[in-house]
C-alpha cells in the first residue's frame, strides 16, 4: 500500500493529538485513509494495525462497527439519505425509490451483506442511513460531503445532474 | 430543496441560538469579535475556576443532551486537587432522531461552542479536551477546524492562554455513524480507539474513571454555549429565565406534522406544549387532528391526544397543587414532561396528526434501536432486533394477536436491564405505543394483506 | 503481617451473613448458598457485566435523620432497595449491603435474559460438544421456558470456523460473553480475537492471516459458557456425559498444571485444567493439554519381551524378571548403569534409587528435557519431577551431567550393562552404536524406541493416566497423579515393576501398596516427613526449602 508522504506527516500529525493512547487514532486514521482511497482494504487495516501498534483484529472490530467506514468502493459520487422517524414522514421511502429510478440503481438489489447499492457505470452509489439530525427540514440527503435539505422528489434529476 | 432560513418567532427568547440565521453572520472568528466573541472568556479568567463552578451551579443548568443532568453538580465530582489530568470532550454526537440543534451551532457559530468550552476547560482544569462530532457532519468538522485554528491563533488555545498561564489544547474528533457514541462512556470507549460499547456504572463514573480511566467531563454543544451566558449574566440571573429547576432556555427541535418545523430557543417551561404546536409552529397541517407527540427525541415516551395528566406545581405561597391537563397544557419543561409520564430528552418534539400510523411510526423507530444497538449486552441487542422483527412481520400482514402483548413484554426485558440508557432508549416507544395505542396495534392481527409496505406510514394510504 | 481483612455485615435473600472486604457480591452469595447464574463473569478476568444474567436486587441500609442506618424490629438496619436490578459481577459488597437472589424481579430478569439468549441460539444440541456442559442448557432448565413466542427468522452467522488450529468456532452459538477476548487479551496477551459487526449481528473473529495459534488457546474453548468455541480435537469424538473423569496433573513440563483427565474405558478423551491458584489459576497450556494421545496409541508395549537368538520374543513378566536379575548378577557395581527418567512418579524414582543402591553402581542420572519456557505457565524444564528426581538422589544439582561419562565409559567398554528407566538412550546421548556396544540392555518403556528395540529385556510399564503416584513441580510442589484408565495388555504400573525386580535382585519382600512406597520415602526424606499419599490432597503440597536440594541419604536396608 503507497501512502504518500504528506498523507503520512498528516497522519503523523494526528496521533500526536493523542498523547496517552496511540490507539485512540484508529478512527480518525480510517477516515484519513479512506478519504485517501475511497474504502479501506486490508492492506489499510493492516497498515493502521502497525502504526498504532495494535492488533489488526483491534481495526476491524471499528472497521464493521461504523457503517460510515466502507470496505469497498462507493460510487463516484455517493447518496446518503435519511431513512429516520421525521425523515421518513416527510416522504423519504420515496425519496430513495426517486433517487435509485434517476441514478439507474437497482433498489431491490439491497442485501443483508451490507453492499452498497451502485448504478452499474459505478457512478452513483446510495445508502439509506439514519437520522442525519435535520428533522425539521426532511426530507434531507446528503451527496458526498454536501448536505440538502427538504429534497422533492421533482428536484432530484437536476440534483443529480450536479454530480456528473 | 436549498437551506431553509427563518426569522425568529416572537416568543422565542434567543440567547444561544441569537446568531443563528441572522442574516450576514458567518462561522468566522470576525463576526463572532462583532457580537462580542471571547469577553466572556477574558471575564472567567479573572476568576477563580471554583467561582464559575460555583456559577454554573447557582445557574440551575442541566445538561442539554438527554439526561438533564445538573452541569454544576457533575463539574463538582472532580476534585479540586485532582492529580489526575481530567479531560473535557464535548459532546457533538448529535443523533437522537428528532433533534438537530447542535448542528446549527457547530455549522453557523463555532465560536460560540469554543468560548464555551474554553471556560468549561479552565473551571474544571482541564489542558487536553475534545471535540466528538459526529460523522455526518463532515462539513461542520472542517468548519470547527478553521474555527479552532483561528482561536488558536488569537491565543485563546495553546501554550499560556491569553497569558494566563493556563494550557488547552482542543482536537476534533469524528464519529462514523454510530448513535451509541453518544452515550457518554461509548464516547469515551470510541475516543479511546476501541468499540463504543458503553461502561458499567459502577464503577466507570466518567467523572472518575473517564477517558483513559481519568477524570472526564463529558457536555453538549448546548450546554457548554450556555456557560459562556451564564458568565456573562451570572449564575443567579441566568437562574431567573425559565422555572425552578428547570433554568435557561431550551432549544426545541419540531419536526412531523406542523405546518413550520425547525427549532425555536424558548424559556425552559414558558410555553406549553399545545402553543408550540398551534402557535410557534402555526399549527396542524390543514383538516388534520393530533394524534400523537413524542416530545424529547424518539426514546421519549409518546404522549397521545387526549391522554389527561396530574401535574404538581408550587403556588405562589409555597404550597403544592395539583391539577389535571390534557396534553396541550404540558409545559414543556424537565419535570412537566416527566410528570407527564416522558421526558425532555434533547428537545426534539416529533409531532404526528391523525394521518399516521402507530404501527409503521413504531416500526420505523424500531429498525433505528435495531440499527444502532452497539450489540454488547443481551436484552439490548436481542431485544431490540426482536421488536424490529415483530413490527417489520405485523406491517408486512403477518401479524398475530400476541403481538402486542410479546412486544410490550420485550420492552419490558430491556428496560432498566441493560448496561446503558440505551435499553430504556429502545424500549419506551415500544412500551408507550403499544400501550398508548393498544386497539391500533391489536387491529393488525385481523389483517390479512400486507399494510402497504414501509411508505411514509399515512394510515390512509394502507388498506 | 498485614492488618486482617474486616468482616462486612450483608444481607442475602432476608439472613444476614458476614464476609470479608473485597468480596463480590457474586462471590458472597455463591458463598452464602445463593448460586447467581452467570455467563460473562469468570473470577480471573475482568467484568464488562455484559450478559445481564446476574441481574438481582440490591439495597443499602436507609438512612434515618442523624445520617446513621436505620434499624429494624430485629436490630438490624432497614434496607432501601434500588429500583432497578443490579448487576452482582462487578460490584463488591459493601457494610450494610441488601441482597435478593431469589425476589420475583430477579426471576423475571433471569426469565427475560434466558428467552433472549435463546431466541437466536440454534436448536442444535443433539449434535452439540457443549451438551451436557452447557450453562446454557444448564439454566434453561431453571430459568427457560418450554415453548417459544420467537416467531421471526434467526440471525444468520459464520459457522465451522477454524479460529485457529486447535479451536473451532461456531457463532451463532455463541452468546458474545467475550470471555474468549479477554482472556486472550489479558491472561494469554494474545489480543486475537475481537467482535465485528455490530447489534444482533454482532459475531467473534480472529483477523484472516492471524489466527487464534496462542499455546494457550484452548482455555477459551474451556470458558466459553456455550458450544461457540470447541476443541478441534475432542470435537464430536465422545459426549461428555459419558467421559469418566479423574483429577491428576499434566507431565508435560515442570509446572504441573492439575488437570482433570476425561476417559471411556480405555481410552483418554481430553485433559481439562484444574483450577488450582497456587498453580495454574484455571488454565494450562494446548501443548501439555493435547500431549496424551500418544497414550492411546496402538503401538503401546503390551507384554514384557526377552531376547532369545537375536530377537526379542514375547514373555510373561516371571521369566522376563529372573532374565533381567540374572543378566544384572554378571557385571560389577561400576560395569551397571541406571538411566531414569525424570516424568518418572517420586515412587518410582524412589524405588530406582534403592535398585541403584542394591546394584552399588555410582552411575545414575536423569535425562534433561529442555524447551522454550514462557511468562505464563510453560516451564522450560519439560522434566515435570526434576526436583523429585533430585530430591530422591537419583540425579544430583544438575540433572544430565552424568550422562556424557556414562556413554564415554560405555565407549570405552567400562559400562556394560544399562537399565533404561522410561527414557530412549538416544536422547540421552548414546548412538546406535554405543547401544550394540552393551552386554545388557533394559529397557521399561511404554512405546517403542530404538533403546526398546536393542534391548536384551523390555518391560511394558505405564503412561502418566495409569498410574496413580506424586511429583514435585519447579516451585516445590508435591502433587499426585491418580489413575484415569488402566495400562493396556499385560503393562504394569512402573513402580511394581521396580519393585518385582528389587525383590528379584535382594531376595526380599517388598511393598505392597504404594503407599508403602511413599511411606518409605516420607520416612527418610526429611522435606517430606509426616506426609502420606492422602494427606497431599488434590491441589498438593507445597515443601519447604527445596530450591536447595540435597543428595538423599542412603536409606537402611530394613526398609526394603
Amino acid at each position: 500500500m503507497d501512502i504518500p508522504a504528506e498523507l503520512e506527516a498528516v497522519i503523523d500529525e494526528v496521533i500526536k493529538h493523542y498523547p496517552v493512547s496511540k490507539r485512540s487514532a484508529s478512527l480518525p486514521l480510517l477516515h484519513l485513509l479512506q478519504e485517501h482511497f475511497g474504502y479501506i482494504t486490508d492492506q489499510a487495516i493492516e497498515w493502521i494495525a502497525q502504526k498504532l501498534e495494535i492488533e489488526p483484529v483491534n481495526v476491524l472490530e471499528l472497521v464493521t462497527f461504523y457503517p460510515m467506514i466502507r470496505r469497498e468502493p462507493a460510487g463516484k459520487h455517493h447518496i446518503r439519505v435519511c431513512r429516520t422517524l421525521s425523515c421518513a414522514m416527510a416522504g423519504s421511502y420515496r425519496l430513495l425509490e426517486t433517487f435509485c429510478k434517476h441514478a439507474n440503481i437497482d433498489l431491490h438489489a439491497r442485501d443483508h451483506g451490507g453492499h452498497l447499492l451502485k448504478s452499474p457505470d459505478g457512478h452513483y452509489s446510495i445508502e439509506f442511513v439514519e437520522c442525519l439530525a435535520s428533522c425539521g427540514t426532511g426530507p434531507v440527503c446528503m451527496i458526498n460531503d454536501d448536505f440538502y435539505e427538504a429534497v422533492s422528489d421533482e428536484e432530484v434529476p437536476q440534483l443529480l445532474q450536479k454530480y456528473q | 430543496m436549498g437551506t431553509v432560513i427563518r426569522t425568529p418567532h416572537p416568543r422565542e427568547k434567543r440567547i444561544i441560538f441569537k446568531n443563528i440565521d441572522r442574516p450576514g453572520y458567518t462561522p468566522g472568528i470576525d463576526s463572532y469579535f462583532a457580537d462580542g466573541g471571547y469577553e466572556e472568556l477574558r471575564k472567567a479568567f479573572t476568576m477563580k475556576p471554583q467561582d464559575i463552578v460555583a456559577e454554573v451551579k447557582a445557574s440551575g443548568l442541566r445538561g442539554r443532551g438527554g439526561a438533564g443532568f445538573p452541569c454544576g453538580a457533575k463539574w463538582g465530582f472532580i476534585r479540586p486537587g485532582e492529580t489526575k489530568p481530567v479531560y473535557l470532550i464535548c459532546n457533538a454526537d448529535e443523533s437522537e432522531p428528532g433533534t438537530f440543534k447542535d448542528r446549527y451551532i457547530i455549522h453557523q457559530d463555532p465560536h460560540q461552542l469554543l468560548e464555551g468550552m474554553i471556560i468549561s476547560c479552565y473551571a474544571v482544569n482541564a489542558r487536553l479536551a475534545y471535540i466528538y462530532i459526529r460523522g455526518e457532519f463532515p462539513l461542520g468538522a472542517k468548519i470547527l477546524e478553521r474555527a479552532l485554528a483561528e482561536a488558536r491563533a488569537h491565543g485563546f488555545l495553546g501554550k499560556n492562554v491569553l497569558g494566563t498561564g493556563f494550557d488547552l489544547e482542543i482536537y476534533i474528533f469524528r464519529g462514523a455513524g454510530a448513535y451509541i457514541c453518544g452515550e457518554e462512556t461509548g464516547l469515551i470507549e470510541s475516543l479511546e480507539g476501541k468499540r463504543p460499547y458503553p461502561r458499567i456504572k459502577p464503577p466507570y463514573f466518567p467523572a472518575a474513571l473517564g477517558l483513559y480511566m481519568a477524570p472526564t467531563i463529558v457536555n453538549n454543544v448546548e450546554t457548554l454555549c450556555n456557560v459562556k451566558h451564564i458568565i456573562r449574566m451570572g449564575g443567579a440571573e441566568y437562574a431567573r429565565i425559565g422555572r425552578p429547576n428547570n433554568t435557561g432556555t431550551r432549544v426545541l427541535c419540531v419536526s412531523g406534522d406542523v405546518q413550520k418545523p425547525g427549532y425555536y430557543e424558548l424559556e425552559v417551561g414558558a410555553i406549553t406544549l399545545g402553543e408550540l404546536i398551534h402557535d410557534v409552529c402555526s399549527g396542524l397541517k390543514p383538516g388534520r387532528k393530533l394524534k400523537a407527540v413524542i416530545p424529547g427525541g424518539s426514546s421519549a415516551k409518546v404522549l397521545r391526544a387526549g391522554e389527561r395528566y396530574k401535574l404538581k406545581t408550587k403556588q405562589p405561597d409555597g404550597s403544592m397543587a395539583e391539577r389535571e391537563i390534557g396534553i396541550e397544557e404540558v409545559p414543556m419543561d424537565f419535570d412537566s414532561l416527566a410528570a407527564a409520564g416522558s421526558m425532555a430528552g434533547s428537545g426534539g418534539v416529533i409531532v404526528m396528526d391523525d394521518s399516521r400510523d402507530m404501527v409503521w411510526a413504531l416500526n420505523n423507530i424500531n429498525e433505528f434501536y435495531a440499527h444502532e444497538s452497539c450489540g454488547q449486552c443481551t436484552p439490548c441487542r436481542e431485544g431490540s432486533l426482536w421488536m424490529k422483527k415483530l413490527t417489520a412481520r405485523m406491517l408486512d400482514g403477518g401479524a398475530v394477536p400476541a403481538d402486542p402483548d410479546t412486544l410490550k413484554s420485550v420492552a419490558d426485558n430491556i428496560a432498566g436491564r441493560t448496561i446503558c440508557a440505551f435499553g430504556e432508549a429502545c424500549a419506551w416507544p415500544t412500551q408507550s405505543f403499544v400501550a398508548k395505542f393498544r386497539d391500533e396495534f391489536a387491529g393488525y392481527a385481523a389483517r390479512n394483506v400486507p399494510a402497504g409496505g414501509h411508505g411514509n406510514g399515512n394510515a390512509e394510504s394502507q388498506p | 503481617m498485614s492488618d486482617p481483612v474486616p468482616l462486612l455485615n450483608v444481607q442475602i435473600d432476608g439472613i444476614w451473613h458476614q464476609f470479608p472486604k473485597g468480596t463480590r457480591v457474586i462471590e458472597a452469595c455463591a458463598q452464602a448458598g445463593k448460586f447467581v447464574p452467570r455467563y460473562c463473569y469468570h473470577p480471573k478476568l475482568s467484568s464488562p457485566g455484559n450478559c445481564r444474567m446476574c441481574l438481582i436486587e440490591m439495597g443499602m441500609p436507609k438512612m434515618g435523620p442523624d445520617k446513621k442506618p436505620e434499624l429494624g424490629a430485629d436490630g438490624k438496619p432497614v434496607i432501601s432497595w434500588i429500583p432497578r436490578p443490579q448487576i452482582s459481577c462487578a460490584q463488591d459488597i459493601a457494610e450494610g449491603m441488601g441482597i435478593r437472589t431469589d425476589s420475583p424481579l430477579t426471576r423475571e430478569c433471569r426469565h427475560g435474559v434466558m428467552e433472549f439468549l435463546l431466541i437466536n441460539h440454534p436448536l442444535d444440541c443433539p449434535i452439540c460438544d457443549q451438551a451436557g456442559e452447557c450453562r446454557l442448557q444448564e439454566f434453561s432448565v431453571q430459568y427457560g421456558t418450554a415453548g417459544s413466542r420467537f416467531l421471526e427468522e434467526k440471525v444468520k452467522k459464520p459457522k465451522r470456523i477454524a479460529l485457529g488450529p486447535r479451536v473451532t468456532l461456531d457463532d451463532e452459538r455463541c452468546i458474545l460473553c467475550s470471555r474468549c477476548i479477554r482472556f486472550m487479551k489479558e491472561v494469554a496477551k494474545d489480543d486475537v480475537l475481537g467482535f465485528v459487526s455490530r447489534g444482533g449481528h454482532t459475531y467473534l473473529t480472529a483477523y484472516p492471516g492471524r489466527p487464534l495459534d496462542s499455546n494457550y488457546s484452548l482455555n477459551t474453548v474451556d470458558i466459553c459458557p456455550v458450544g461457540a468455541l470447541t476443541s478441534t480435537d475432542f470435537r464430536f469424538k465422545m459426549r461428555v456425559w459419558f467421559l469418566k473423569e479423574t483429577k491428576s496433573i499434566c507431565t508435560s513440563c515442570a509446572t504441573g498444571c492439575n488437570t482433570v483427565i476425561g476417559a471411556r474405558e480405555r481410552v483418554i478423551y481430553r485433559q481439562t485444567p484444574r483450577e488450582n491458584d497456587d498453580v495454574n489459576s484455571c488454565w494450562m497450556c494446548d501443548y501439555g493439554r493435547l500431549n496424551f494421545h500418544y497414550v492411546n496409541s496402538e503401538d503401546r508395549l503390551t507384554a514384557p519381551q526377552i531376547r532369545l537368538n537375536g530377537t526379542l520374543e514375547t514373555s510373561d513378566w516371571g521369566p522376563a524378571i529372573v532374565r533381567t536379575a540374572e543378566e544384572l548378577g554378571r557385571f560389577r557395581p561400576d560395569e551397571v548403569a541406571v538411566i531414569a527418567s525424570g516424568r518418572m512418579t517420586n515412587e518410582e524414582l524412589w524405588l530406582a534409587r534403592r535398585l541403584i543402591e542394591t546394584l552399588g553402581t555410582p552411575h545414575h542420572d536423569v535425562v534433561p528435557r529442555w524447551g522454550e519456557g514462557d511468562d505464563l505457565l510453560l516451564n522450560a524444564d519439560r522434566n515435570p519431577n526434576t526436583l523429585g528426581a533430585q530430591l530422591l538422589g537419583v540425579a544430583n544439582e544438575r540433572p544430565g551431567e552424568n550422562l556424557a561419562r556414562i556413554v564415554a565409559r560405555v565407549r570405552a567398554g567400562e559400562i556394560k550393562a544399562v537399565l533404561a528407566l522410561q527414557e530412549d538412550l538416544l536422547e540421552a546421548g548414546f548412538t546406535a552404536g554405543d547401544l550394540n556396544r552393551l552386554t545388557f540392555l533394559l529397557a521399561l518403556n511404554i512405546l517403542p524406541n530404538p533403546t526398546v528395540e536393542a534391548a536384551t529385556v523390555v518391560l511394558p510399564g505405564a503412561a502418566f493416566a495409569e498410574k496413580r503416584g506424586s511429583m514435585i513441580n519447579a516451585k516445590g510442589r508435591l502433587q499426585r497423579l491418580n489413575r484415569a484408565i488402566a495400562a493396556p495388555g499385560n503393562a504394569q504400573n512402573d513402580w511394581e515393576v521396580l519393585r518385582e525386580l528389587l525383590q528379584q535382585l535382594s531376595g526380599t519382600a517388598g511393598p505392597y501398596v504404594i503407599e508403602d512406597v511413599f511411606k518409605q520415602i516420607a520416612g527418610t526424606i526429611p522435606e517430606m516427613r509426616g506426609l502420606s499419599l492422602s494427606k497431599i490432597g488434590d491441589r498438593g503440597y507445597q515443601l519447604e526449602d527445596v530450591e536447595d536440594v540435597p543428595a538423599a541419604p542412603a536409606p537402611e536396608p530394613a526398609h526394603l
